[in-house]
Formats: C-alpha cells, structure tokens, sequence
C-alpha cells in the first residue's frame, strides 16, 4: 500500500530523513519508535503533503483508487481525497468552525472525490453519532468550534473521530497516545482497533511501548538518525523499553 | 453565477451580492440632470423639482448655509485626494416620471438595469418575500408591493412622496435623529438629497416581508445623496435590507447618504446592509467615496435597534451606524463585517450612546484586511449620568491576510455613571498555514479551507442577517479574498 524509498527530508535546510525505507501493506500494523529528532514526525507529515518540508531525494508510492500513484506530486487535499489520514501530534485549532460542520465538508469533499452522492446533514447527523458513540463522545462536543478549547485528551479523541468518518485506507497516527490518560487510551485504543481491517493499514508513532499493548502492531520499527536502524515482531518495542535507544545508535 | 428566478430568490437580490465585481456595466439612459456645481440656486430647483413643501424648502436652505461654514472632517484613518463639491453634479434622473406611479412610466433601460442586477421590478415578476424600493442615480423609480403593505396601515415608499402623502410625520422625524447639522456631510445630504425610502410601521403592526432599498449609482460624475427615514410606533416590527452597486469608472464618486431610524416604545428595527459599491481596481483607481451617517433613536421603554453591515466595496468607507438608547430598557446592536482588499480603505465602527436606565447595547465587529488594505474600527460607548444600570460587550476582531495591509481598532469609552457593566474584548488574527493545512489534510482544498475559516470568523455577524442574505454575504466575501491567501 505504501512504499517509501530512499527518502532524504529537510526542513528549514535541516536534513531530518536520510534514507528512509519503508514498506507497509494493506491489512497491516506498523508501530514507529525512536528518541526525539529521529524523523518519526517529519515522515508522517512528509505522507500528509505538509508544505514547510521538502523532499530532497526518494519517492513515495502509494496504492491509490487508480492504482499506483507517486504521492508526492499529490496536494495534501487529494492525498486525504484518496485515503491518506494523518492523526496530528498537535491538533490545530480552528475558532468558529463547528466541528459538526468540518467533519461534514471533509466527508462530502472525499464523496465527491470518488463520484458518490454527498450526505445531507440529517444523515450525517446520524452517521456521526456513531462514530461518537464508539469513541463514547459526548453530544456537545460536535456543535463546539474544531479542538478550540478542547483538552489535551478531546482533541486527540477528535483526530480519531475524523479518521472514524474519512475511513482512510492508511492512517497514520503520529503520538496519538501522548496527553491521553489511561482510560481515553483505552477507548481510543478500541476506536482504532474497530477500524483495522484487511484492506486498511496504520502506522502508529509513540514514545511508549504501552500503547502498543493495545494496538497490537505487526512490525515495529525503530528510527534512529533519519533512518530506521532496526525492524522485528511486538517484542522489539518490549526490548527498547527496557534498554532503551542506546543499544540500537552505533 | 447562474440566473435566479424570482420565485426562488426570497432575500435581497442574490446577484447584487457575488462577485468579482460584476456590477460594473453602465446603462444608456437618457436623464434630467442639474448642471455641476452647488449653490442656494441648486438646491431651491432641486426642492422645486421635487414640488416639495416650503419647509422642506426653507430646511434645506438652513443646511446649505451650515454646510458652507463647516470643514470636511480628516480625523478618519484614511487618505484621499481633496474632492471638489463643484465638480459634483447634485441631480440626474431618468426622463420620464421620478417616483413613478406604474412602473410603465418608467425608462425600460433603468428597468433592465435592475432586472440585470437580480431585481424585478414589474409586478408579475417581483421577488416574492420582499418588498424593494429602487432608487437609480438621485431618484426612486419603483417601489413594489406597496398596495399590499398600505392595507396594513405600512407607508413604504420613497420619500420625496412622503412629503405628500404625510408630510406631518416626514416633518415630525425628519432631522431629528440625525440634525442638518450634525456632520459636514449629513449637513451636504441635507441640502442636496434628493431621494430615498420611507418607511412607517403603525402601532402593533408587525411588517410581514422584508423591506428594502436597493440603490444604484448609473450617470458619471454624479453624486448620490439619499436619505432614508424609518419610523416604527409602538409594538411595531421591521426588517429593513439595503443593497448597492455602482458602475466601474476610473474616476472616485461621492456617496453621502443618511440613514435614520426612530423606534418608539416596545419597538424595534432590524437594519441590515450589504454594501457592494464599487471599490476601485487594485491599483486604487477609481471607485465610491462612501461618507454615511447613520443613526438609530430607541426613543420609547423597551425598543430596540439592531444594525448588521457587511461592508465589501467603496474605495473609502467612513461610517458608523449607531444607537441612541433613550427610552429605559432599550437595546441596541451592532454587528459588522468589514472586508478591505486591493487599497480599500475603510474607518467604520458605531456610538452606543445610553442615556435611559436599563439600557443595553452589544457591538460585534469584525474586520478582515488584505492585499495594501487598511481597515479600522472605531467605536465610541457613552453611558451618560442618567443612565442608571446600563451594560454594554464590546468584541472587535480583526483578522489579517498576508504582510502589507494594516488593521486598526480605536475603541472609545466615556462613563458618567458608576453603575454601568462594560466589557470589552479585542483579538488580532491570521490566518495560519497551519490551519489551513490542518484543513486540506481532511479533504477540503485551499478555497474551501479558507472559506470555512472566513466564515467561522464571521459567524456571530452572518447569523443576524436574513439566511438568504448571508449566504450570499459568504460568497461575496469568498470572491473577493479569492487570490489573497497566499
């Protein structure tokens, strides 16, 4: 589904990705570690078309509606148009945009996109109430202004519920757990995981190997220095937490 | 944009509202015009033109004099080139009849004209939930919907038949929210107006369509002065829309028109205004001067006055619509959105001046400068000594596209009574790539995003205007800023 090769990243002529190999496939879970300033951020916004980072080298292929397309050349909107979701580390407030309203655009832009009728707002109304419901959100907090005045925890719930309507072919969750307390990582953990299935793969970005208890990955990866350094089964990231990074640098 | 048929369009004119400014053609007509120019000799042909009564006469007079010894006032955030009120032509009608009984009466070009900018005028074809007064250069040339409103007791028509048809009422309030003398160019107005609507509301009567006045500037070098005066008794209720156009000329025209509002007790008026004048092209030349006095009295207990503008044209836009809350327990309301783009220049606020106890009043302005624009609030809240208890919020938002346009907010507060509530809230924005990046990462593309934050920073103004109004209100602003973020 993804196919990242060679990859050389900068930002602000700072050279973060150096090299970056990475396939994943569809029905997959790939899990992402690595200390601070590894790169793991950089290539999630790299996949979502962030404008403030360049690509120097390398290619991103991407198994779209119509086949196989280099991701790169895409705007960030059609990128998200052909299933490519991005679970911000920090989500941006929007002031004055009801979230309801968002959510509803994004989803219509996406119909449209594909040729399939848009959703009138009494249908998506229910529509999005079950999304809620499996993320256990309360009514109000879609008539609030997108992540404006959200806690730490909402708005990370907020990522999720926009993932849950764009039902992306890849999602890559960049610290989604971070700021989450350990019952919002429960829930948000079962969100994601009602999501998995074969045709969809995720990429999930953390610090701790505690979420991955939940999230169970196929394959986790470690970055080190804009690269990965090392690859293996969930024991991986059982293995780093106890000797840390050191280990894998030299 | 496509053509709306009238049965459908139920606000103001849905055309009058888009656009890269489309607005711009100018109609053949042949016209009854004043030379140039501006003398006791101008104004006494302009009143004997109209057939107006003799204190009309004699008022107008009093203005012109008053106007001659006061200076243009240059305290506003702004720069122009000096205007030559010479050089100004005060009058130009379409030949035939001004103020026209039957729209036959009427030069069919001026007809087209307005049925070119989204408003019928002929019976068969006029837009079904609103009554229009067109007023085209310096006259009113057809008010529809008159018949029906008369059966409730509602005189809507244009005031230079009001003189005629009520001169005691015309007489009573005309001048007395705004003075011939208030301001160099309300005393200018004074003396040379020669059109615009009328509107009175009998007690308890509640208005059951939206009324409006559309205006439209068609002769060169002509200036357009109108007045409109609305009177709302006791209990009565009224929903007023204004809209205007004007060709595109590369040369600047002076637009001076007063507004004046009277709510008696229990009363209110909803005032809203989409203003779509001409603004010059992006380099600056050409477009409206628009020097507006608008002032509403809540005059009885418990009235209420609500002005909602979206300010989107005009070279240079100097106004503010305020409140004089006289009556105890009365409210009044501002709510505005000023757009500025290429070098539009706009100084707009509003005066909530308390002087009954109880009195409440709320300003929501938001402004939004772009390109080398320059656009400013101010604002003034006065709580007089008598004013006992009064409350006002102020919130005054701007929000700034790319690095060469500036945004001002000069807010004043004057209180003479202790017992008043004021707050006050002001923020600085921009849009971020951040958010719009956020945007198009779920689909949306660059317009759609930056819409959808327009339209989230207006969303407390855009709510208060009519719906169909505000839609159009959205898209007028989206065209507008198309091209601007970078």
């Amino acid at each position: 589904m993804l196919n990242v090769k060679d990859l050389h990243a900068s930002v602000d002529g700072t050279a973060i990705l150096k090299g970056l190999n990475l396939s994943v496939r569809a029905g997959e879970v790939h899990a992402i570690m690595g200390p601070n300033g590894s790169g793991k951020s950089t290539l999630s916004k790299i996949i979502a078309g962030n404008p403030q980072y360049s690509v120097d080298k390398g290619a991103v292929e991407y198994e779209g509606s119509t086949g196989t397309i280099d991701l790169l050349s895409l705007e960030p909107e059609e990128r998200a148009r052909e299933g490519v979701f991005l679970a911000f580390q920090y989500p941006v407030e929007v002031p004055g945009v009801q979230t309801a309203l968002f959510l509803r655009a994004a989803y219509n832009a996406v119909c449209r996109h594909h040729g399939v009728e848009e959703m009138d707002p009494i249908d998506f109304d229910v529509f999005l109430h079950e999304k809620m419901k499996m993320l256990d959100m309360d009514d109000k907090f879609i008539d609030r202004a997108v992540n404006v005045d959200f806690s730490g925890g909402e708005k990370k719930r907020n990522e999720i519920l926009q993932m849950a309507v764009l039902n992306p072919r890849l999602a890559i969750l960049d610290e989604t757990d971070s700021g989450l307390d350990i019952d919002s990582m429960k829930i948000v953990s079962a969100g994601v995981n009602k999501l998995r299935n074969r045709r969809n793969a995720m990429v999930v970005i953390t610090h701790y190997q505690r979420l991955l208890n939940y999230i169970k990955p196929d394959i986790v990866h470690i970055f080190c220095q804009g690269r990965i350094v090392k690859s293996g089964g969930p024991e991986l990231a059982l293995e780093v937490e106890e000797r840390g990074y050191d280990w894998l640098m030299k | 944009m496509s053509e709306t048929s009238p049965e459908k369009n139920k606000g103001l004119p849905e055309n009058a509202l888009s656009g890269d400014y489309k607005y711009g053609f100018e109609s053949s007509v042949e016209v009854d015009a004043l030379p140039k120019g501006l003398d006791e000799e101008t104004v006494a042909r302009l009143s004997a033109k109209k057939g107006e009564p003799e204190f009309m006469l004699l008022w107008r007079l009093n203005a012109f004099h008053h106007w001659q010894n006061m200076g243009e006032p240059h305290w506003a955030n702004f720069e122009y080139p000096p205007i030559d009120y010479q050089d100004i032509r005060y009058y130009s009608a379409p030949k035939k009849r001004g103020g026209a009984q039957s729209l036959e009466e009427v030069d069919p070009e001026v007809v087209k004209t307005f049925e070119r900018l989204g408003i019928p005028l002929s019976e068969q074809k006029r837009l079904s939930g609103v009554a229009v007064d067109a007023v085209f250069d310096s006259v009113s040339v057809g008010t529809t919907h008159q018949k029906e409103l008369e059966k409730m007791g509602i005189i809507f028509c244009p005031i230079s038949e009001a003189f005629h048809k009520c001169p005691e009422i015309v007489r009573k309030y005309l001048g007395s929210v705004v003075p011939f003398n208030d301001n160099f160019f309300a005393a200018l107005n004074s003396a040379v107006f020669t059109d615009g609507s009328f509107c009175y509301i009998p007690p308890g009567v509640r208005c059951p369509v939206e009324l409006s006045t559309y205006f439209r500037i068609n002769a060169k070098e002509t200036g357009q002065f109108e007045r409109t005066l609305i009177i709302a008794d006791k209990g009565a209720y009224v929903s007023y829309l204004e809209g205007c156009t004007a060709p595109m000329r590369d040369e600047n025209q002076l637009h001076a028109a007063v507004v004046e509002l009277v709510a008696l007790e229990d009363a209110e008026i909803k005032y809203s205004t989409v203003q779509n004048w001409y603004a010059g092209d992006k380099d600056g030349k050409g477009g409206i001067y628009n020097f507006v006095t608008k002032r509403g009295k809540c005059a009885g207990a418990r009235s209420k006055i609500s002005w909602t503008q979206v300010e989107a044209g005009s070279a240079i836009t100097w106004k503010y619509p305020s409140c004089v809350l006289l009556g105890d327990h009365s409210v009044g309301e501002f709510y505005s959105v000023a757009l500025t783009n290429n070098k539009m220049q706009a100084d707009t606020g509003t005066k909530m001046i308390h002087i009954g106890r109880n009195t409440t009043s709320t300003i929501v302005s938001k402004g939004i400068s772009s390109d080398g624009s320059n656009n400013n609030y101010r604002g003034l809240v006065k709580i007089m000594a008598t004013a006992e208890n009064a409350r006002n919020f102020s919130q005054c938002d701007s929000m700034l596209i790319g690095n060469d346009c500036q945004a001002n907010t000069f807010p004043s507060i004057e209180v003479r009574n202790n017992s008043a509530t004021l707050e006050h809230e002001a923020t600085t924005s921009r849009i971020s790539a951040e958010q719009v990046f956020y945007l198009q990462s779920r689909g949306l593309d660059k317009e759609e995003a930056i819409s959808l934050l327009i339209n989230g920073f207006c969303r407390e103004v855009f709510k208060t205007l009519p719906l169909e109004f505000s839609v159009e209100a959205v898209r007028l602003l989206e065209m507008k800023l198309e091209g601007s973020v970078g």
